[in-house]
């Protein structure tokens, strides 16, 4: 089999590409044949936490393909992450059935809470596998669709599309902290049984939780690695670098902005639901706009417009933030807000950016 | 009009040195009627009880109102051992007590030697009404305000003509009406439907909540036609009347969010809106401002807490923005994205400091008392911080606007906005009038920050949650418009306060979002874009 040969010039992709197998078989034989009292023994919280950095690294290549290739600073990816997650979640709640604390068979326990008696329209069906995943997708697609369309059509750019975005994930925020908005409200979705008949909190599960995470992040790799090495990607970089000039050259600039900022969200969306079922919960506090921002400042931190940079800066930040907050949970905020100045002034082409300009130098 | 009162300042002088006189042997007189009364009071049932309130509040002594709260309250006991009633102070089982009939103290007793004299309801009832009535003679006009609003609320019809003798004499206008609608409230029940009509035409639009239930119950059930009709149209004034009223309160609850959108908004406005510049830690500054008042009230009694705190939180915030210009944003200029971030870490940053050095907790900063309670606009009652905050931000958008407009630094500000390379061409130092106007911007939410002291919780989280508003309302105004975001914040805080009784406040807070977000969609440059040349930037 030959590789094409978008792929093949992307030295940095086949390493992260690389990378992933050798994750993907070695982590769950550590996890799994090595006894848990010998030293090479990878947890199951450790398995968990890989997983969930990988589901970052998906959220971080989404926010990358917009900011990085497109120009458009998204201050709301972390709201379609969160969608997608309630989406998945949903489904994981019906999963529950008769077991909850109430154990009625037919309304989640929140509900039984609230008083209500029968479910609310927008959770029928959301007890089908096939169709929570459709919704996963479908949900924050549909949203970034509809909000792209209008904002790229009316030509809000630049600072402003930001703070609009910021907006709308503060505005989701609230709106999901109602109770009677029907998701839970304050707590979220959580004490999840099962998927597809499987118990998560088994150790095998957990493997197999981290191996699909490997698995759509390496997907979600190639498909915007491939997307942008096409005449499409090429269109995205001269709408970067600048409309006005694509628009006069007659590329229908607001469709293309449209179509790939949903597709984005789409993958941040399959990020979000691959996290929900790894950390068990998923509630209001993800829509927070601080959430957003740390995606970006991955990137920045990895390099923007590299797509592996955002990999790159997704694992090697939350693994910081994962070791700080334990060491010295005062610092994280000073260490994460340094970063943010630091990087904008010192290297804003993030680390991969650096480390080719160093090899171009040499 | 002088001779008047001082003809009455002599009058009182002069009946007050008489009573003074009179005293001994009046009170002697007066004060074996007192005990007469309240010996029984030990062995009497509740029936008993009733007939001798009365004849209590029928005695003209300076003690009866006292006897009768305690006895209203339960704290009237008997003390056997002594054989006189006495009232209990405290509820300790060694009680402090003074005599009820002189007031005396008596220092403390066991309550095992006193016997509680009971009370019940109805018992209560007449006293709370006997009470009344005995402010209605009061000297103090406070008191029978209070005697008429209590009759008000439990209208007696014998009391009527204690009314009409005081309404006789009254000479405070707000007391007269106060007893025409007691009249009138008993004249509703009277057997005349004439009388009845004229009761309900001299109710109809009053706004005390006591007179609609026997007017809507007249308006649906009295038997005469005429007085029906009557009862219904003073009903539809009175319910005008309450909305209007409800419309004020809107109007001011959205008057007073709008204010504090603008105080929040203003600083940005200057930095976002005149320079360009993106500061996600503007939110941040506003909660130095807070720490800032907070910390003043540390040092100095809360009366003068406020007027220091304002200055000073001005100079923290400024500092700290001038600090953050020369060290992080004068290297991004012209990239809105990156500083935009690099703020946002500054932001990050600033919160943790202040839960690092003040704890995670909220600090409680406490309001002076010339801002607390309420002020009376008509029947319009409103808060007196926020009056003050209302003001306030007037004044801080008067100086800022003056600022701007009339001074040099202004001048040179605006030379900056319009053309760089032009004023620097004319000898404007463009890095120092940079790093000036961000000082003034962020002096601006520092000062913000001492309003919103008075207003919500002082934490590290204070800034967060007020930083998508105030971008919102720049954004909405028109970037690089002062007047815009006032407009915007006014309208903003009052659309916001309409929504809210039929959505509830999180609801309308998102529709609001959701408005704005449409808006600007529909007009990306906000309600007042910019013009001509400075627009191309």
């Amino acid at each position: 089999m030959r590789l094409p040969a978008w792929l093949l010039s992307d030295r940095a992709g086949l390493a992260l590409l690389a990378v992933l197998v050798v994750l993907v078989l070695v982590v769950p034989a550590l996890n799994l044949l090595v006894p848990s009292d010998h030293p090479l023994h990878l947890s199951a919280y450790t398995v968990t936490l890989l997983g969930k950095y990988l589901c970052y690294a998906l959220l971080a290549i989404s926010v990358d393909l917009v900011w990085g290739y497109m120009g458009i600073l998204s201050l709301g990816h972390a709201a379609f992450f969160a969608l997608g997650g309630y989406c998945f979640g949903m489904y994981l709640m019906r999963q529950i059935g008769a077991r909850g604390v109430y154990g009625n068979p037919d309304l989640p326990d929140f509900m039984v809470f609230l008083n209500w008696h029968e479910l609310p329209w927008y959770w029928q069906g959301f007890d089908q596998f096939w169709f929570a995943a459709l919704m996963v997708l479908a949900v924050p697609g549909l949203l970034a669709f509809v909000f792209g369309w209008f904002a790229f059509r009316s030509r809000v750019s630049g600072v402003y599309l930001s703070i609009i975005t910021q907006a709308l994930t503060y505005a989701l925020m609230l709106a999901f902290f109602r109770n009677e908005m029907g998701f839970g409200g304050n707590n979220g979705l959580t004490d999840f049984k099962e998927a597809l008949g499987v118990p998560l909190h088994a150790d095998g599960t957990r493997t197999v939780l981290f191996g699909l995470s490997a698995l759509a992040l390496a997907g979600g790799y190639l498909a915007c690695r491939w997307l942008v090495s096409t005449r499409l990607g090429r269109v995205l970089v001269a709408i970067r670098d600048c409309e006005p000039r694509a628009r006069f050259l007659g590329y229908r600039v607001e469709r293309i902005k449209a179509l790939v900022f949903t597709f984005s969200a789409m993958l941040a969306g399959v990020a979000g639901a691959l996290y929900v079922p790894q950390v068990g919960i998923i509630n209001p506090g993800e829509f927070a706009p601080l959430n957003s921002i740390e995606a970006v400042i991955w990137v920045a931190i990895g390099g923007r417009g590299t797509l592996v940079g955002a990999v790159v800066g997704a694992v090697l930040v939350n693994y910081a933030k994962t070791w700080l907050t334990g060491a010295l949970p005062e610092a994280w905020l000073f260490a994460l807000g340094g970063l943010f100045v630091a990087v904008t002034l010192l290297l804003p082409q993030g680390l991969i950016g650096w480390l080719r300009r160093r090899e171009a130098a040499a | 009009m002088l001779s008047r009162s001082l003809a009455r300042a002599g009058f009182l002088t002069l009946s007050l040195l008489l009573a003074l006189l009179a005293t001994p042997l009046a009170r002697a007189a007066d004060d074996a009627a007192l005990r007469a009364a309240l010996a029984p009071m030990r062995e009497a049932d509740f029936n008993d009880k009733l007939q001798l309130v009365e004849q209590l509040a029928a005695l003209d002594h300076p003690r009866v109102a006292a006897i009768l709260k305690a006895l209203a309250d339960s704290r009237l006991y008997y003390q056997d051992a002594e054989n006189r009633a006495v009232i209990g102070l405290d509820e300790a089982a060694d009680i402090a007590i003074e005599d009820a009939a002189s007031g005396a103290a008596l220092g403390r007793a066991s309550k095992r030697d006193l016997g509680r004299i009971t009370a019940n309801n109805r018992l209560r009832n007449l006293i709370e009404n006997r009470l009344a009535s005995l402010g209605l003679s009061s000297a103090d006009s406070g008191q029978r305000k209070a005697a008429v609003q209590a009759f008000l609320k439990n209208p007696d019809p014998a009391g009527t003509e204690r009314l009409k003798a005081r309404l006789a004499v009254e000479t405070d206008n707000d007391i007269q009406d106060l007893l025409t609608m007691a009249l009138a409230l008993v004249d509703l029940a009277s057997p005349d439907a004439g009388v009845r009509a004229r009761a309900a035409t001299i109710l109809g639009g009053r706004l005390q909540p006591e007179l609609r239930g026997p007017l809507a119950r007249m308006a649906a059930e009295d038997a005469d036609p005429a007085a029906r009709e009557a009862a219904r149209i003073a009903l539809t004034r009175t319910e005008f009347r309450l909305q209007l009223l409800g419309w004020a309160e809107t109007l001011f609850f959205g008057l007073s969010l709008g204010s504090v959108l603008i105080l929040a908004a203003i600083g940005l406005a200057v930095t976002f809106g005149v320079m360009g510049v993106i500061n996600m830690a503007h939110g941040e500054l506003m909660m130095l401002g807070a720490y800032t008042t907070w910390l003043t009230q540390q040092w100095l009694p809360v009366n003068w807490s406020l007027p220091v705190a304002v200055p000073l939180a001005f100079l923290v915030a400024a500092l700290a923005g001038i600090a953050i210009e020369r060290g992080v944003i004068r290297f991004l200029y012209g990239r809105p994205l990156e500083t935009l971030l690099a703020t946002f870490g500054v932001s990050l940053i600033l919160q943790q400091a202040v839960r690092s050095i003040f704890s995670p907790l909220n600090r409680s900063v406490a309001t002076p008392d010339w801002m607390s309670g309420t002020l009376a606009l008509g029947p319009l009652e409103v808060t007196l911080n926020r009056l003050v905050i209302i003001g306030f931000c007037i004044a801080v958008f008067a100086l800022l606007w003056w600022a701007l407009q009339r001074t040099r630094l202004g001048l040179e500000v605006r030379a900056v906005t319009q053309n760089r390379a032009m004023a620097q061409a004319m000898g404007v130092r463009s890095a120092r009038v940079d790093a000036l106007t961000f000082g003034l911007g962020s002096g601006i939410a520092g000062v913000a920050g001492v309003a919103l002291s008075q207003l919500t919780n002082v934490g590290p989280n204070l800034g967060q949650s007020y930083i998508v508003d105030s971008f919102m309302v720049v954004v909405f105004g028109g970037v690089g418009n002062l007047w815009g975001t006032l407009v915007a914040g006014l309208s903003l805080g009052v659309a916001n306060k309409m929504v809210e009784p039929w959505a509830g406040a999180v609801l309308a807070k998102i529709l609001v979002l959701a408005f704005l977000v449409l808006f600007i969609q529909k007009r990306p440059r906000g309600l007042f874009p910019q013009r001509g040349r400075a627009a191309e930037a």
